[in-house]
């Protein structure tokens, strides 16, 4: 194993630890050191339970499959990807999941920024306040949609008590607005994680950067863009590739409050997938539209960790 | 440097405060109150009552039940997370084994799969193995998809430690495995702490896994629970909010006694 590691051209993780532990290095420190039977059994079981199931999706979509056990999925070639291409729900449910990553990033960026910076200010208050901002991510995505049902009910809800706010009240009927309902539960649940993590990274800014800008007279809204928001640039990175990555958990939301609907206006992909598979019993279609879905998701994060360098932190999550 | 009052992030901070606790609010009212009461009131009524007759009817419902598997669930994701991660973590930092370093690369990708894409074939997977409508077939797929960032997170942590301990361990002619257990483990306490909470978080609150992979009411957990509860009775708010309020309170009391393990639990980093 030591041959084929210096066989192999070191990256620059390796080079890194190579450097970290060169002076452990040497015959007697050799001692006490792992191998790699101590990552073996991590190792396959997320393989079995997770890896696995990701290359069986690839068979399943060849075959038409029901979900009994009596009748095993049956080898059908292409036709489940034919039908892919003549599907316009796929089409406009991939629309849907853009719409939704997109209001998703500009509405929780902003929102996790200005709350995360003023959190991270000195005033012994804000701290309480922090604390109760915490309250949605103590619940889970199933409890959030429960209560923003009920409160979004027409009749027993905020729409009755506000009609000027919410016209017909109907909010979850229409398609638009069920999207942002949608967006905007997403927001209220996550939020605090962004403000948190936000409010880490604000902290970690140094002091004398404020004090030069202040003795160069700049004002707070100036500081504000020219010294706070260059500096959490990674943080927003990081947190936009969050945000992308757990529009997935919305599929819980939806689930819950609109099952899709109206007419698909709320499907996402995930949901699509799963309405296909469970609830059509189509699991063999259903498998294509979660390759769809791993092609997508893994376009969109080589694209941003080549666009913002994300490899290089994430092993250390210096971006936090 | 903040040494004057900041109005606008003021007035921003406490909007946004309000749009957080008006719901909390109107949910713990709602909870305390009969459902004539709620009905009468509206939402933003002053609480008008004080009940507890909407937990008894939660539990009624079957709530204990699925509370209680959600218990087993997160202790059995619990206990495979800390016996499988730690020994992975290890490796990871010490080996320095080219295998290894696959096997982290691995676990980088693992992150950016998730469990929802792969539903499908892991409804054939536990259902072949017998498993599918039992807890166990919950438990084990919950526990990998959790694998990978629990791994990063105690990797971090493990870095910490001082390679001038590993060469004093070395130099008594510790083994590995006694290097892991009376150093590695009680050094990475907090980062162990950290990979608990988070994986039980994820346990508890767990939805799409246990919706697909069981269908009694023996097996359900408290969120699939709430799901149902709201499509048989979306008319009865003060009953879901109650039923809410109970898949709460078990993090709530976490939040008292663990609060910074939560804080990095809940945000998948630190731990050092």
């Amino acid at each position: 194993m030591t041959r084929l590691a210096t066989l192999e051209r070191p990256t620059r993780e390796a080079e890194k630890t190579q450097r970290r532990t060169s002076t452990t290095k040497g015959g007697l420190l050799r001692a006490g050191r792992p191998g790699l039977v101590w990552a073996l059994p991590a190792t396959l079981f997320f393989g079995v339970f997770a890896l696995l199931p990701l290359a069986f999706a690839v068979y399943l979509s060849f075959t038409s499959y029901n979900g009994i056990r009596l009748s095993p999925p049956r080898f059908i070639g292409l036709e489940n990807w034919q039908r892919l291409i003549s599907d316009s729900a796929v089409g406009q449910s991939v629309v849907v999941t853009l719409t939704l990553v997109v209001l998703a990033v500009v509405t929780q960026i902003p929102l996790g920024l200005l709350t995360g910076v003023w959190a991270a200010g000195p005033r012994r208050g804000r701290a309480v306040v922090v604390a109760l901002y915490f309250i949605p991510l103590l619940m889970s995505t199933a409890a959030v949609s429960v209560v923003w049902g009920a409160l979004l009910d027409p009749n027993f809800g905020l729409p009755s008590a506000l009609p000027w706010l919410f016209g017909d009240g109907n909010i979850l009927g229409n398609r638009t607005s069920a999207l942002v309902a949608i967006a905007f539960i997403y927001l209220w649940g996550a939020s605090p994680l962004y403000t948190l993590i936000f409010q880490g990274a604000a902290r970690s800014v140094p002091a004398v950067l404020y004090q030069a800008a202040q003795m160069d007279g700049a004002g707070r809204v100036r500081q504000f863009f020219s010294i706070t928001v260059p500096q959490l640039r990674n943080t927003m990175i990081t947190c936009t590739i969050l945000i992308v990555v757990g529009t997935f958990t919305a599929f819980d939301i939806i689930l819950i409050l609109t099952r899709g609907g109206p007419s698909g206006g709320t499907s996402i992909l995930p949901y699509l997938m799963y309405e296909q598979g469970f609830i059509s019993y189509d699991l063999g279609y259903g498998s294509v539209i979660a390759l769809v879905l791993v092609v997508l998701a893994t376009i969109v994060s080589a694209v941003m960790v080549r666009v913002t360098g994300y490899d290089k932190m994430a092993g250390t999550q210096e971006g936090l | 440097m903040h040494t004057r009052a900041n109005l606008p992030g003021g007035i921003l901070a406490g909007l946004w405060l309000l749009i957080i606790l008006l719901p909390v609010y109107i949910m713990v009212r709602a909870a305390l109150e009969s459902q004539g009461a709620y009905t009468a009131g509206g939402p933003f009524a002053a609480p008008s009552e004080f009940t507890f007759s909407n937990f008894g009817l939660a539990i009624q419902m079957g709530f204990g039940r699925f509370l209680f598997n959600a218990a087993i669930i997160t202790i059995g994701v619990v206990a495979l997370v800390v016996v499988l991660v730690p020994p992975l973590a290890f490796a990871i930092v010490r080996s320095g084994s080219s295998w290894v370093r696959r096997v982290f690369r691995l676990m980088l990708f693992g992150l950016a799969i998730p469990a929802q894409v792969v539903v499908i074939p892991l409804y054939y997977l536990i259902d072949s193995l017998g498993l599918y409508d039992t807890l166990l077939g919950v438990i084990l797929p919950t526990a990998a998809f959790v694998i990978p960032l629990t791994t990063l997170i105690l990797t971090g942590s493990m870095r910490e430690i001082g390679g001038e301990l590993y060469e004093a361990m070395a130099l008594d002619g510790a083994s590995s495995v006694r290097t892991f257990l009376t150093m590695v483990l009680p050094l990475s306490r907090s980062g162990i702490a950290t990979i608990v909470v988070y994986s039980a978080l994820n346990a508890w609150n767990g939805f799409l896994l246990p919706l697909i992979l069981t269908r009694s009411p023996e097996v359900t957990v408290a969120t699939v629970g709430l799901n149902g509860f709201r499509s048989q009775f979306s008319v009865n708010i003060p009953g879901l909010m109650a039923a809410v309020i109970l898949t709460i309170i078990p993090i709530f009391v976490v939040y008292l006694f663990a609060r910074r393990s939560l804080v990095a639990g809940l945000t998948g980093v630190g731990g050092k």
